[in-house]
């Protein structure tokens, strides 16, 4: 295929699958921001660690002042200075549909075309905190319409494969990047282990994936920061895990290079991050520290999509 | 004398024309509701499958529905077994010209058409000279607009032989009809369209210089998804099944034309080109453009890759050269023309520019090179401000002028929100050819003029479309 077309199909993907961890980044904030003080954890703001989860610091403050409820949500769900804000990731995704058109399937375009279309009653207006959630469940929705389309109608050729990856090389780094804000309360402190504060702090992490539930149904027993961790590190039964997505992202560019007959770095880096995440263990991550491993994590991440675009988008 | 708008269904306004009858029948016998209703539905799918059309300069719209009245325009086998032995008349002559324009130029030599008119045009291309292209086709799609004053005989407006659009509103109207009136549809007997894309392929393919490949590879070249006629483009790549490809995507290496894919470079052999020539090539034509390919040209000329429509098209279908085309059918097949060309005063002749200027407010004044109902003044429906304006642009360049009559185009019904209501249509008919000869499929597009009275039915100017139906026998 066209690698333009591809190039279009990886970002589409990433952009629809932005805008939907964006919206649970929001979520979670909305949820803490409004329990009792003194439950909100010792990082203070919520709000601002919802822009340090999103990746947008700099740009936050270069056009803010403070982080207040509504300068955040304007900023990460409206806001045009932001290119990850959620208004412009379907803006971005809705040109990307355009312009591969013909390599969407009709009801992919119609779920990009009309999550834009629902959307837009909500640009150029001032946002109350409390129609926040009908906000965030259309785009959950949306980003839920368009990889279920994707799932259920594509041909499984080098499209699919190429849309699917921009899907697993995005919620990665959001995975990465949602536990890495939060790595100091996931670090084993003497008191307060389980405590009432901590709790909250874990189950809004793994609420921001929405693993919360899937938490109990794999562990059995009661959050445990370490637990937390390996659920979204290591465990391949969870979806939004690093170690799912790599599975995912190496089995995808061996689909690739099956069908086009010759592999290259892509397909030789995925599969060495694949097989680091399966032989670890998490005592191993926490003795070399938790912040570097998702550090390194995340530079690696970026390195694979440098290769993948380097040898089939451009 | 003033004669009577002829219109579709009624005629001169008496009785309902034969190939309405059936039409007529099952409007008496539906409630009015129901037209309304299903016309909300037509504009719910056009929304949702996002068919839409940009407007050049004009921000808040920048992505519109062109408005589509759910009544047909119909014509009988009759009508369009004489319309379409013309069109395929007026095409072969067409690209008999462009042969012997960029070739041997008899009929310059024979004093039919002006040579200044030839070698001054701007959308003539030296670089064609001498060229033979495959087939000696040039125009493999051909848009020719058509109106009728009255039952008898069909005008030509203007030929579009460069990069016509609008074929995809022909194709996706009948859908939408068939999805909303399948009752009406299935009441008589009407010729079906949807092989166009068939045709096309196989046109294209047709012309392909061979390069050994056992399928020629075709793809379809557009400006992007700012172009006005972005929907079309991806509507076609992705029904013929073959790349929609922008120039960045292609690059010549010696003097060979390939397509960037993930998995390499991918040889190309007939591009469908929905660019004007002048964005083809920067090292050929327009040295800004950023939408080129930088030495397609040679390798066109090379005899590696085909263009359709060739480069180079646009002398043909220029307004000054609009008024020698009977003579050019004559000339070239030494047959009468059978469809008529609207009376044309060139205004670079002195005398017809006197007329025009001293008849501004009955005339229709066209730019010799415009399109899309830009550039031109509609005199009885202009202000007198306008006229003075278009006066003073006359005079100052006479040669890029001409004048026709106001023709009292036909008019067909359309729903309006107080029931039926005439207003002015064309039609726009797709003429195809490639090495399997022409083909032209039962139908066309037929465009509008929504404003009541109005003659200007360009999509650009809020015009809107109709699906339009032959009857077979």
């Amino acid at each position: 295929m066209l690698s333009r077309d591809a190039d279009s199909l990886y970002w589409l993907s990433r952009y629809v699958e932005r805008a939907e961890n964006t919206a649970r980044i929001l979520d979670v904030a909305y949820r803490m921001a409004s329990m009792p003080i003194g439950y909100n954890g010792a990082s203070g703001n919520e709000w601002e660690s919802a822009i340090v989860t999103a990746g947008c610091q700099d740009q936050f403050q270069n056009a803010y002042s403070d982080a207040t409820p509504e300068q955040v949500i304007e900023f990460l769900a409206f806001s045009e200075a932001n290119p990850s804000s959620i208004q412009r990731c379907l803006d971005t995704a809705r040109q990307n549909a355009r312009s591969v058109r013909s390599a969407l399937t009709s009801e992919m375009w119609e779920a990009i075309n009309s999550a834009w279309l629902d959307l837009r009653p909500f640009k150029n207006r001032k946002i109350n905190v409390e129609d926040l959630p009908r906000f965030l469940n259309l785009v959950k929705e949306a980003s839920l319409r368009y990889d279920g389309s994707a799932l259920r109608t594509m041909l499984r050729n080098d499209a699919y494969w190429f849309s699917r990856l921009g899907v697993y090389i995005e919620r990665a780094d959001n995975t990465a990047r949602v536990l890495d804000v939060k790595y100091h309360v996931l670090l084993p402190r003497d008191a307060e282990v389980g405590g009432g504060i901590d709790y909250y702090q874990w189950a809004a992490i793994l609420r921001s994936v929405s693993a919360l539930v899937s938490y109990q149904w794999v562990y059995h027993q009661n959050l445990k920061p370490w637990l937390v961790a390996d659920l979204l590190i290591l465990r391949e039964e969870m979806p939004r895990s690093l170690a799912a997505c790599y599975a995912s992202l190496s089995r995808h560019l061996d689909d690739i290079a099956q069908r086009y007959g010759t592999s290259g770095v892509a397909q030789r880096s995925a599969r060495a991050s694949h097989a680091r995440l399966a032989n670890q263990t998490i005592t191993d991550i926490f003795q070399n520290g938790l912040h570097e491993f998702l550090q390194d994590f995340i530079a690696e991440n970026n390195r694979l999509s440098v290769a993948i675009s380097n040898q089939y988008l451009s | 004398m003033i004669r009577p708008v002829f219109d579709e269904m009624t005629g001169d306004g008496g009785s309902i024309r034969d190939a309405y009858r059936v039409l007529r029948s099952w409007l008496d016998s539906s409630p009015p509701q129901l037209l309304q209703h299903r016309s909300e539905e037509a504009e719910l799918f056009f929304r949702k499958v996002g068919i839409t059309f940009a407007v050049y300069g004009n921000a808040e719209a920048e992505e519109r529905l062109i408005p589509f009245d759910v009544i047909p325009r119909i014509f009988s086998s009759g009508e369009w077994s004489r319309l379409s032995r013309g069109l395929e008349q007026r095409v072969k002559a067409l690209n008999l010209f462009l042969s012997d324009l960029y070739g041997k130029r008899e009929i310059l030599r024979a004093g039919i058409v002006p040579q200044e008119l030839v070698f001054r045009n701007p959308y003539f291309r030296p670089q064609m000279n001498g060229l033979a292209v495959r087939g000696g086709i040039y125009v493999q799609v051909a848009g020719i607009d058509i109106v009728r004053v009255d039952d008898e005989d069909f005008y030509v407006l203007e030929d579009n032989l460069r990069t016509p659009s609008g074929v995809s509103y022909m194709l996706e109207n009948r859908e939408v009809m068939l999805r909303l009136f399948p009752d009406l549809m299935a009441m008589q007997r009407i010729r079906p369209i949807d092989n166009y894309v068939d045709e096309l392929f196989a046109a294209l393919k047709s012309i392909s210089p061979g390069s050994g490949a056992a399928e020629p590879r075709v793809v379809l070249l557009t400006p992007g998804p700012l172009n006005s006629a972005y929907y079309e483009h991806s509507f076609l790549a992705d029904r013929m099944g073959v790349e929609l490809v922008e120039g960045r995507d292609l690059f010549v290496r010696d003097e060979i034309v390939y397509m960037r894919t993930t998995e390499g470079p991918r040889r190309v052999d007939v591009i469908y080109s929905r660019i004007d020539d002048d964005y083809l090539d920067p090292l050929v034509f327009r040295p800004d453009s950023a939408l080129g390919v930088p030495g397609l040209i040679s390798a066109y000329r090379s005899g590696n890759v085909t263009i359709a429509n060739a480069p180079g098209t646009g002398v043909a279908d220029d307004k000054a050269i609009y008024s020698y085309v009977p003579d050019i059918i004559r000339f070239y097949l030494g047959e009468d023309p059978i469809l008529k060309n609207v009376p044309t005063w060139r205004c670079r002749e002195k005398e017809a520019l006197a007329y025009v200027l001293d008849n501004l407010h009955e005339l229709v004044v066209k730019e010799v090179n415009g399109s899309g109902g830009y550039g031109m003044l509609v005199g009885p429906h202009a202000t007198n401000d306008m006229r003075e304006r278009f006066r003073a642009q006359v005079l100052a360049a006479p040669d890029n002028y001409i004048a026709q009559p106001t023709l009292a185009l036909s008019t067909s019904p359309v729903l309006t929100k107080d029931g039926l209501s005439p207003r002015h249509v064309d039609l726009r008919p797709f003429v195809l050819t490639g090495l399997n000869g022409v083909r032209i499929v039962p139908g066309g597009l037929t465009r509008v003029a929504l404003t009541p009275g109005s003659l200007v039915v360009n999509s650009s100017q809020g015009g809107g479309t109709k699906d339009t139906w032959v009857l077979s026998e």
